[in-house]
């Protein structure tokens, strides 16, 4: 027992063998059960995307075979055939001026919450985290009355203007994680050379942060991706619209769905942004656990 | 949280940002402008929206005479479907909450575990979290289909639907076109959503439990449900709370899920407060009785705000 890793000694009780092996069977067991529960929906759409029609809407057929060879025909509907590339393209663009602004927001004010603020920062960060929970079915309302006024109904730049409001609240959070660990030595032997302040953080801070600033870029990008209510809200016409509010348009006409072309749109989105997710998850934890995990 | 080092004393001021007085403010000035700006006043819009008689082709305030009073919330309140989106987002809420808190624990108890093909299980596990919110729940709309829901076709082999069967006489369940049912279904959709971020946020309370406490609890023979009870839970809970905040917020808030899966449907069994404003603010074009719908969020989020703020206190205290 006692040449066993930490871990799983602690997962596996008693003495037996039959006990553990016991113990063994349920852990495998739970961990199918919940990746099955999770991973399903994700199963049924990788299926359906490669279904022909004659296949897909004949109700004798068995739904988990392919009755007739597997197309690729859907994947061509959706590509050329709807605005799908237009709304990729969109989301593209408004993610891109999300991370740019988010990033240049973001970096300066985490320096300042944590390196000049002190007892008042903290507090500070707290309050701005606080910003994130602000939910945007509480906003959007008020918002597409804002967005009225400035003139950018149904334009995809009032995503671009409103999604940092979400973004910089969470990556500042972030941010300060990165920016505690860097040492203040570096800087201010910067700064002895002969830097000024700003001077050493750029040559300092900056490229060490160089990792967080990624993450937040990461982040800037999926929550981008994410967003649903503000889109849904804001823009009307196909060709402003994003990814996950267009396919909704696009490819439900009317009573007529179709599945196979939508369900593609799905998984070609969702299972890249789950890889980079996956990626960055340790870091995206730690935005979370609001320093109430240490070490 | 730690204490940012103190800057040195005896440095000479040679350059004007070198003075943090005149620097910090002037760092943190884009952010704070930018959450005023799109946060703070639409919050206080929203108040004031509810209050007025805004509709989407006329959004703007212009004097007293735009202001009703209470009216807004009168007339919300006399609408049936309202006190049904009410008590919905209040009941889909606490009882996928209460599944959510249950799995995750015993999902990320798993996950801390040493076993083959845990990085595939953790990725498969978080896949409803990264998916696209709207997206995800696409994947759930198709497997509930009213004609070709996979589900139906294995109930119909097992002999559950179709003439002469427990379910039958019908060939299709017509999972979201029955109240009883689509509510279970807005209910699942929400676990299935929700659990991979309080998982996540559990494990990380896990992987910090010190190692000297349980090897002392393995030295003393302490068995897998004694360690489970009064070590691991114990140690865990201010993280739990962290999790069930998050998840609460998220949960109480979304307007994706009854959206995709059923527009509120059928008869409104499904409607929750953020569709029924989605419905009335702006597909209804009803701005003000919008607001007046999404403020009855407020209240909750307050609390939740509040929570959070104890926590944050607490660990910092540690």
């Amino acid at each position: 027992m006692a040449t066993l890793p930490p871990t799983q000694r602690f997962a596996s009780e008693g003495s037996g063998r039959g006990k553990q092996f016991l113990a063994r069977t349920v852990l495998y067991a739970t961990a199918v059960i919940f990746s099955l529960f999770a991973f399903i929906p994700f199963a049924w759409m990788i299926m359906t995307m490669f279904k022909t029609n004659n296949d897909l809407y004949n109700p004798r057929n068995n739904p988990f075979l392919y009755n007739d060879p597997p197309t690729l025909s859907n994947l061509d509907l959706l590509w050329n055939d709807t605005s799908f590339r237009t709304f990729i393209f969109n989301t593209f663009l408004i993610a891109l001026v999300v991370m740019a602004v988010t990033v240049i927001i973001v970096v300066p004010a985490a320096y300042s919450l944590v390196r000049l603020a002190g007892r008042w920062g903290s507090n500070l960060g707290i309050l701005i985290f606080l910003v994130y929970l602000v939910p945007p079915t509480l906003l959007f309302i008020p918002l597409t009355g804002v967005v009225a006024d400035l003139g950018l109904q149904n334009s995809k730049w009032s995503m671009a203007l409103v999604y940092p409001t979400f973004t910089i609240p969470f990556c500042t959070w972030l941010m300060m994680g990165f920016m505690r660990s860097v040492p203040w030595e570096i800087e201010e032997q910067a700064m002895i050379d002969g830097y000024s302040r700003i001077g050493a953080i750029w040559r300092t801070v900056i490229p060490v942060s160089i990792p967080g600033i990624l993450t937040v870029v990461i982040f800037s990008f999926t929550l981008t991706l994410h967003e649903f209510v503000y889109s849904l809200a804001f823009v009307q016409s196909s060709g402003e619209k994003t990814v996950s509010v267009g396919v909704f348009t696009e490819l439900i006409r009317g009573d007529v769905f179709f599945w196979q072309s939508l369900m593609a749109a799905a998984a070609l989105v969702a299972i890249p942004v789950a890889l980079l997710y996956n990626y960055f998850l340790d870091r995206f934890i730690a935005g979370f656990t609001l320093g109430a995990v240490k070490g | 949280m730690s204490i940012p080092a103190p800057a040195p004393q005896h440095r000479r001021q040679r350059y004007f940002f070198d003075n943090e007085r005149v620097l910090g403010p002037l760092l943190l000035f884009p952010a704070v402008v930018y959450i005023i700006a799109l946060v703070g006043f639409p919050l206080i819009l929203a108040v004031l929206y509810a209050f007025s008689d805004v509709t989407v082709g006329d959004p703007r305030i212009r004097g007293t005479e735009n202001f009703v009073g209470f009216e807004n919330f009168r007339d919300v309140f006399n609408d049936g479907v309202f006190r049904k989106a009410l008590r919905n987002t209040i009941v889909f809420t606490l009882v996928s909450q209460v599944f959510v808190i249950v799995f995750a624990n015993v999902l990320a108890l798993v996950l801390s575990a040493d076993f083959h093909g845990k990085r595939l299980v953790r990725f498969l596990v978080l896949l409803p979290w990264t998916t696209p919110i709207a997206l995800g729940v696409l994947g759930w709309f198709w497997m509930l289909d009213s004609v070709y829901s996979p589900i139906d076709y294995i109930m119909r082999r097992m002999g559950l639907l179709g003439p002469d069967s427990m379910f039958g006489p019908g060939r299709n369940m017509y999972w979201l076109g029955k109240s009883d049912l689509a509510q279970a279904a807005v209910v699942v959709v929400h676990i299935w959503r929700t659990l991979p971020l309080a998982t996540v946020i559990l494990l990380a309370g896990l992987s910090s439990i010190p190692q000297d406490v349980k090897d002392a609890a393995n030295v003393d023979g302490a068995g897998f449900w004694r360690q489970l009870f009064y070590i691991r839970l114990p140690l865990l809970l201010p993280i739990m709370a962290v999790a069930t905040l998050f998840s609460l917020v998220f949960t109480f808030t979304d307007l994706t899920v009854s959206l995709v899966l059923t527009r509120g449907g059928p008869v409104n069994d499904t409607q929750v407060l953020s569709t029924w404003a989605y419905f009335k603010g702006i597909q209804g074009g009803n701005l003000a009785q919008g607001a007046a719908i999404a403020l009855f969020l407020l209240p909750v989020l307050i609390a939740i705000a509040i929570g959070m703020l104890r926590l944050a206190r607490r660990s910092e205290n540690d």
